[in-house]
């Protein structure tokens, strides 16, 4: 049985099944990452900046990396444009040049996969602590000159350890929450700890003195919840949209032979949603890396 | 590519459209840079710092809406698509509006005298 409309238009909508088909996909995606922007949004506005008062509650800033992130961001960007060169290639009857865009395009997508992966090992190895003095400081472990994954106050305690060397993190400007370009007022910075001028240096804190240790695992708190929840999911979209591509680039490409109108149609479709995970990611982006 | 006649394998072998072929894709590379310029600009933006958390957030909201608005428009060729497309994304806008709106509304529902937003109080 032939699947009607593959490619000529149906006659009351003007399109192509598989067209009407990706959008209406495509508007079930929105909602589905509207209704985590509303979350994030709430999650946002309602929590205090900074690691105070709780570590769990509150919003701390500056500790994703934005270089990695911005090219990250432009990697996703490149990506868009192969495809669209990838498509193009194939109206043009150019199925050799078409494959050539289709494997850059794949290859950004691993790319962009794997600095996200290096991103959040980067998390999984990365501190808060507090001190049961109030006070509380961020950096990398250092146990036996590298910094473990997933360690908590009880890792410590179990493995008999009476103190820690830890790589204090050195403040940049984005500890600070925007509209703070000089920093949170006194009485918090001296809760903060690591802000002094000696203190950039590995400090050896002991274990009695911790009141919590915990790594930046969706746990941690609120921010990292609906960063590592977004981002993964958006992953996800990357993965999957790769995943097909490479499919109909690379195995299904027998169709371009049988049938090739159906085949370039395939890549369009494929392409609109390369674009959404894109455009997903153009708002994921600021939200929270920059704010 | 939406018109129907326009689009398939009726051109896919034909090399008298190359030139029209050259101009889309100038208008692709046009647009992707773009939008790493707007990347930059965003990245920037924070580094500036206005003084107010209001302006920060719409300045990168507002980059962040260009860039969402070239990519649409142009790579997913919204700019010139089938009524049926504009509808499907119609009814799913009034729907995410609403959405939002209702979650968001939940955050003007405070006792009195309390405030959702406290900065750097230990």
């Amino acid at each position: 049985m032939d699947i009607p409309y593959t490619v000529k238009p149906r006659p009351d909508t003007g399109l192509y099944n598989a067209k009407v088909g990706i959008w209406l996909f495509l508007a079930s995606e929105v909602m589905l990452f509207g209704a985590f922007f509303s979350s994030y949004i709430l999650l946002r506005v309602g929590a205090p900046d900074g690691f105070w008062p709780d570590v769990a509650t509150a919003w701390p800033h500056g500790l994703l990396n934005i270089p990695i992130g911005t090219f990250n961001t432009a990697v996703l960007i490149i990506s868009s444009v192969t495809v669209l060169l990838a498509w193009a290639s194939l109206k043009e009857g150019n199925l050799p040049k078409f494959k050539k865009f289709m494997a850059a395009t794949i290859l950004c997508a691993l790319g962009f996969l794997a600095i996200k992966s290096y991103e959040y090992n980067e998390k999984f190895t990365h501190y808060v602590i507090r001190l049961k003095d109030g006070t509380a400081v961020t950096g990398h472990l250092d146990i036996d000159g590298k910094s473990p994954r997933f360690w908590s106050l009880a890792t410590v305690e179990a493995k008999k350890l009476e103190s820690i060397k830890v790589h204090v993190d050195v403040p940049n400007q984005f500890r600070y929450p925007v509209g703070f370009k000089h920093g949170p007022p006194a009485e918090a910075e001296a809760k903060e700890g690591g802000h002094g001028a000696g203190e950039h240096a590995a400090r050896e804190i002991k274990t009695a003195d911790i009141a919590l240790l915990q790594a930046f695992i969706p746990k941690t708190g609120t921010f990292f919840a609906i960063y590592f929840t977004m981002t993964f999911l958006h992953g996800l979209h990357v993965l999957g949209g790769a995943i097909v591509m490479a499919y109909i680039a690379f195995v299904g490409d027998g169709m371009w032979k049988t049938d090739p109108e159906r085949y370039t149609n395939r890549i369009e479709v494929a392409g609109l949603f390369w674009h959404f995970v894109d455009l997903v990611w153009i708002f994921l982006f600021p939200v929270v890396y920059l704010l | 590519m939406s018109d129907p006649t326009h689009s398939g394998a009726a051109e896919a072998h034909d090399h008298g459209h190359g030139h029209d072929h050259a101009g889309h894709n100038k208008i692709y590379f046009v647009i992707g840079a773009a939008l790493l310029v707007g990347t930059i600009v965003t990245v920037l933006a924070r580094y500036w710092e206005f003084n107010s958390v209001a302006l920060t957030v719409a300045v990168a909201l507002l980059i962040a809406s260009i860039k969402a608005f070239l990519v649409a428009g142009y790579f997913m060729h919204l700019l010139s698509e089938k009524k049926m497309i504009y509808l499907i994304l119609a009814t799913t806008a009034a729907f995410l509006v609403g959405m939002v709106g209702l979650i968001l509304w939940s955050d003007a529902d405070l006792p009195r005298g309390s405030t959702n937003k406290i900065h750097y109080v230990p």
